[in-house]
């Protein structure tokens, strides 16, 4: 049963750079800052690519919502093997107060539309580590989800998953249509080839807006501040227990 | 070339000594004043005296044991080097230009003190030219790291040493690698370098800016300092070829019965024209290290560790040529890999020799050597030296890689007790 994936991909900065804040607190600089996919997207996309190369997928579409520039992000997706490419235009303040329920209601929406068997998203994005756009889009399609996979199988029956847990592995069996978040152990992302590239220009990229989709923007969360965390200051050394004790009693942990 | 000129254009040095008795009375003077005036260039948060940080700049990853440097300085850019080594230099104190600390022949050891100027924290990539196929890194931006940025431009930079070294480190010792045999080494792979002189000066080798990718135009100072071992300056920029990566790739290791079969398989691999990527041999001793390290499954011979680069359909050709000369060779227990997990897993055991082989005798130190000769002397050579070992009874190792480049196979066997 040949599967159509839809695979979402998220535009951020990238995992090297050192994160500045800006100085207004009302978030990190962007501006100038290199960004790259999500590293945890870049594993759903690899493995999309590896079920359609094993003729389990028929189709593996990427998405991105946000600005212009995540182009650049369906691009790389394309280059990796994907077949083609759909770019949820949001911009400005709509882009700022996007956040995992509208992505979530962007990608039921486009799994409706698609006609999608399978949506593979990364477990979370690395600048606001979520966690949640998987399961949402699970809900709001009242489809299963297989979270945290490190291992997916395709058989008759359906999907056979291994999920990491904080116990351990879970082996859970998960019918079609079904959404799947992946975690770091799935598969290593291959890196995209020049000749890919050059063939990934010429993929298509669909262009929607919110409102194609029957969508509007706004979220329900406002950002009050962000900070840097404290800087560490410098310990302090003690002479023996009994100072040690002395300290510990001033400071109200005994 | 007047090489005290210079000198006069920096009246505000007092030199201690003239130049020319730099052998004779070195007047080393590493006092108050040169620690502030240190200090005021790098700032105090870059500096450093301190006994752990002393020992941790003395020693990389060799056999040879700790050289601290009498102090630790951090600059930031390249006029903040200029004007270190300028004080330096006003005060006759050696300079110890240091990367990652994961060279292998002692290159950071401060033999006679002095100062070390630990690079890390230049390191922006300066300037990428993806179309044109080059980047320029400072000294701070390691192999992986570099690597990690490009991934995607679809463009890589290829030489391997294992370690994650740094890219001017790299150039300072000519690193090699296991993709040397078709990429090449550090010589054929920087076309530029920004260099900081010993007494402050700050020079290209190839010319301000230069990028070209080949030129006839003056001396090839560029292949000058790659290799120099920090010996004449202090390289704070270099200028990589990067070369397109692969679209497919696949790794392949083969087991043999006798040392002779595998390397009479790897000349005739070379013979052939297959643009191999890798080649690898490791002898028993080796197999049997990497299988107790990395907790592996291979059998206990003469094996190679072969990877190849290319598209889908010269990859099936270049297997099957492989195919037909390693049966040829009595070669068996093929694994092929492709996919990428399954070819780290693979090469895993060639990274990790090196540690690999130091758990093989818990607290034994290792000291490796560089040996070169000519294609056709390579089984020659291999065979004898482990009949060396064998009858000295030092334990010891071979880790060939085969390099093409003027017909010599270049390989490290590394013996230790």
């Amino acid at each position: 049963m040949a599967l159509r994936v839809l695979v979402a991909v998220k535009r951020v900065i990238d995992y090297a750079v050192k994160i500045r804040v800006k100085p207004d607190k009302t978030g990190v600089v962007t501006d100038g800052v290199k960004h790259s996919m999500n590293p945890f997207c870049e594993i759903a996309v690899e493995e999309a690519v590896r079920m359609k190369e094993k003729k389990q997928a028929e189709e593996v579409i990427a998405v991105s919502c946000g600005p212009v520039q995540c182009q650049e992000t369906i691009r790389t997706a394309l280059a990796m093997g994907v077949d083609r490419g759909i770019h949820v235009e949001v911009s400005g303040k709509d882009y700022e107060s996007l956040g995992p329920l509208q992505v979530s209601k962007v990608l039921a929406a486009l799994a409706k539309k698609e006609k999608v068997d399978l949506i593979l998203v990364g477990k979370q994005a690395i600048d606001d580590d979520c966690n949640q756009t998987g399961q949402m889009t699970a809900a709001l399609l009242d489809w299963p989800q297989g979270t945290f996979v490190s291992e997916v199988s395709i058989g008759e029956g359906g999907l056979t998953v291994t999920r990491e847990v904080d116990g351990g592995l879970e082996t859970i069996k998960v019918q079609v249509p079904a959404v799947l978040t992946s975690d770091l152990r799935l598969n290593e992302p291959r890196y995209a080839t020049l000749p890919n590239i050059m063939k990934a220009k010429k993929k298509r990229i669909d262009k929607l807006s919110l409102g194609d989709l029957a969508l509007s923007a706004g979220g329900n969360l406002e950002t009050v501040s962000v900070v840097e965390p404290p800087t560490r200051s410098a310990g302090v050394k003690v002479e023996n227990a009994e100072e040690l004790v002395q300290k510990l009693r001033e400071i109200g942990h005994i | 070339m007047a090489l005290h000129s210079p000198l006069r254009a920096f009246p505000a040095l007092k030199r201690v000594a003239g130049w020319r008795n730099h052998r004779l009375q070195p007047k080393r003077c590493m006092n108050r004043d040169v620690t502030d005036a240190l200090s005021a260039v790098a700032g105090a948060d870059n500096i450093s005296t301190s006994s752990a940080v002393l020992e941790q700049h003395g020693k990389d990853e060799s056999y040879h044991g700790c050289k601290p440097p009498d102090i630790v300085v951090w600059p930031q850019n390249v006029e903040q080097v200029s004007r270190l080594a300028a004080i330096c230099w006003a005060n006759d104190l050696p300079i110890i230009p240091f990367g990652t600390s994961t060279g292998l022949e002692g290159g950071v050891a401060a033999l006679k003190g002095g100062v070390c100027f630990d690079l890390a924290k230049m390191d922006k990539i300066v300037q990428l030219n993806a179309v044109d196929f080059d980047v320029t890194v400072e000294p701070g931006v390691t192999r992986k790291s570099l690597n990690n940025y490009l991934r995607g431009s679809g463009l890589w930079f290829p030489v391997d040493p294992g370690a994650d070294a740094s890219l001017c480190g790299m150039a300072a010792t000519s690193a090699s690698g296991t993709n040397a045999v078709r990429y090449g080494t550090m010589r054929e792979n920087v076309m530029n370098m920004e260099v900081v002189l010993a007494d402050g000066r700050i020079m290209y080798t190839a010319g301000a800016q230069r990028r070209t990718r080949k030129t006839s135009a003056g001396y090839n100072l560029t292949n000058l300092f790659v290799g120099s071992e920090g010996t004449l300056g202090i390289i704070t920029k270099t200028t990589l070829r990067l070369h397109g990566i692969p679209e497919s790739m696949v790794s392949a290791v083969c087991t043999f019965p006798t040392v002779q079969a595998a390397v009479d398989c790897t000349v005739q691999v070379l013979q052939y024209g297959i643009p191999i990527a890798r080649i690898e041999f490791l002898d028993d001793v080796m197999m049997d290290a990497c299988n107790k390290f990395s907790k592996l499954n291979y059998a206990v011979s003469s094996t190679l560790f072969l990877e190849f680069h290319g598209t889908e359909k010269s990859l099936a050709e270049q297997i099957q040529v492989t195919d037909e000369i390693m049966k040829a060779n009595r070669g068996s227990d093929y694994i092929w890999a492709k996919d990428q997990e399954a070819r780290d897993k693979l090469w895993q055991a060639r990274h990790n020799a090196w540690y690999a082989a130091r758990a093989l005798r818990p607290g034994c130190k290792a000291y490796s050597t560089d040996v070169c000769v000519p294609l056709s002397k390579l089984p020659e050579i291999i065979v004898a030296t482990k009949d060396d070992l064998i009858q000295s009874k030092l334990t010891g190792w071979w880790l060939p890689n085969t390099c093409t480049l003027g017909s010599t196979a270049n390989f490290r066997f590394i013996p230790w007790d």
